[in-house]
């Protein structure tokens, strides 16, 4: 528990830098933030990073599920009554059921993103760019290509997500990137039908579950931050005030950090 | 303090026997001096039971001093009562109000069968103790004194705190999961702490932890109840050093 957990929290911090580029919007944003999505989905040390990830996710929900069962097992009757408030923190002995929480939590948000961007029965559309040469009215659709390039949207096919062919010749002549930064800012309430991205309807719904996620997510670190050095081991009359004070921080910032950015894109939709 | 007299509602668990189902009695007790202990209060209920001919209350006690582990009962939901670095023989009857409802309930855990009444069974404690909470000696007659081997003061000083565990259980009764690693963990300190406790250092921590898990005992899951509970105040402290001595032991065994 405490390995994988530990292991988690340096997820939620990569996680989070990187949904932070949201905060940068426009064209530029955009871009960053799809350049960002192709690379995750391209490299392989992230790969492998993110197989490790979905393995201790795995592993921490399964294992803690045993372990709640074991310990409800370990007292079959209850006290008639109990002062629990007296001894011990809310969070740490709801950690069962906070996890839980955020285990559906992570079944809708890949639901929601990863599953879309990935596996979506209907391909995801790529990131295009709108232009007008100057002194025009007319405005040209371009795709994005990883090379940097653009090429234009009509007469060209794309295959396999997102390799663009041209069709007489059944050619690759570039690769475009998914518009994952159109997918994330429509969920939240943007606009962006021209894009293939109609806004949310129930996204102020989204915005309020995804903020009380994050919160769930708080109290679960509230305790298992700190807590998952006592496991290990990790106590010293030096280091541990430290630990628990980051813990403390931790747990309040990251999720912050997290529900910040769709509160802010429902606001400046 | 004044010394004065207060009226008290009880909700007491009842139980025949091991196998009989119990169930909360609701008793009414008077003239409780506020100087009586906890232990003494429930004398005086137990005096006034017989004298109604009815089957007193069975109990847990012996030294009344608050150092045999003994005396148990929980309190007003919490172990050995309201009150901090306290056995139940040490709580006074001035913590309570006049006219208060006081719930008294036998330690709850799979481990811990109830016996009769408010008794339970912690012979799972010595199961656990017997499996490695025991150092080796010199019995060729020329036994080295142990004062005569160096320790830090520093370390003594922690073993003895560890030691100052009496086996209470408040502990597993605390712990949202019944888990008894303070206990465990201050068991397997006090040796692991001090030069003597080294030869079976490995084997002590795997098998107490191993006798631990089969007495169906709970997991700790670090929420500190039982370190607040604790009549003899022991620390988190040792939780983390048994995890320690857990982790290199699991490492490193054979089997």
């Amino acid at each position: 528990m405490a390995l994988t957990g530990l292991f988690l929290c340096t997820f939620l911090i990569g996680h989070l830098l990187g949904n932070l580029q949201l905060f940068a919007g426009g064209e530029e944003g955009k871009r960053a933030f799809n350049e960002y999505g192709y690379f995750m989905s391209h490299n392989i040390f992230i790969k492998v990073l993110s197989y490790t990830t979905y393995i201790s996710i795995l592993f921490h929900a399964i294992d803690g599920f045993l372990l709640a069962f074991q310990n409800k097992k370990a007292r079959p009757v209850n006290y008639a009554y109990s002062k629990p408030s007296a001894n011990s923190g809310l969070a740490s002995r709801s950690m069962a059921l906070l996890g839980s929480i955020i285990l559906i939590f992570i079944c809708t948000h890949m639901a929601n993103f990863w599953w879309k961007a990935k596996y979506s029965s209907t391909p995801m559309p790529l990131h295009r760019v709108e232009v007008s040469a100057p002194g025009s009215e007319q405005k040209q659709s371009l795709y994005l290509t990883t090379t940097g390039s653009f090429l234009p949207t009509e007469g060209l096919v794309i295959k396999h997500g997102t390799q663009i062919y041209a069709p007489e010749v059944n050619l690759k002549v570039g690769e475009g990137y998914k518009d994952l930064h159109s997918l994330t800012v429509a969920f939240f309430g943007h606009d962006k039908s021209e894009e293939g991205f109609p806004a949310n309807e129930f996204a102020l719904l989204a915005v309020v579950l995804y903020s009380l996620a994050m919160l769930t997510l708080s109290f679960h670190l509230w305790h298992g931050f700190s807590s998952a050095f006592q496991s290990l081991g990790v106590r010293h009359p030096k280091y541990t005030p430290f630990i628990q004070m980051v813990g403390k921080g931790f747990a309040v910032l990251v999720p912050l950090g997290f529900a910040s950015i769709p509160i802010f894109l429902y606001f400046t939709r | 303090m004044a010394s004065k007299n207060i009226n008290i509602n009880l909700k007491i668990w009842r139980q025949k026997n091991a196998n009989a189902k119990g169930n909360m009695e609701t008793y009414k007790l008077d003239n409780v001096s506020t100087d009586s202990s906890f232990l003494e209060m429930l004398d005086q209920l137990n005096e006034q039971l017989i004298n109604e001919r009815k089957e007193p209350i069975a109990f847990d006690h012996d030294c009344r001093e608050g150092i045999c582990g003994m005396c148990s009962l929980y309190i007003n939901g919490e172990a050995h009562g309201p009150d901090r670095a306290v056995t139940t023989c040490q709580l006074h009857m001035r913590k309570f109000k006049d006219g208060e409802t006081i719930y008294v309930e036998p330690w709850r855990a799979k481990a811990f069968p109830v016996i009769k009444d408010l008794v339970v069974d912690r012979s799972a404690f010595d199961r656990i103790q017997q499996a490695g909470g025991f150092v080796s000696v010199n019995t060729s007659g020329r036994t080295m004194d142990a004062n005569a081997i160096p320790i830090p003061k520093h370390d003594a000083d922690k073993a003895f705190e560890a030691a100052a565990c009496i086996g209470c259980g408040a502990c597993v009764a605390s712990c949202v999961n019944a888990s008894a690693m303070l206990f465990v963990s201050a068991k397997v300190s006090q040796l692991a702490l001090l030069p003597q406790g080294k030869v079976e250092a490995r084997d002590r921590v795997l098998n107490m932890v191993r006798t631990m898990d089969e007495e169906g005992f709970g997991n700790c899951t670090n929420t500190g109840a039982c370190a607040v509970e604790c009549p003899k105040e022991i620390s988190l402290d040792n939780i983390a050093r048994m995890n320690r001595e857990f982790l290199k032991a699991a490492i490193t065994s054979e089997a």
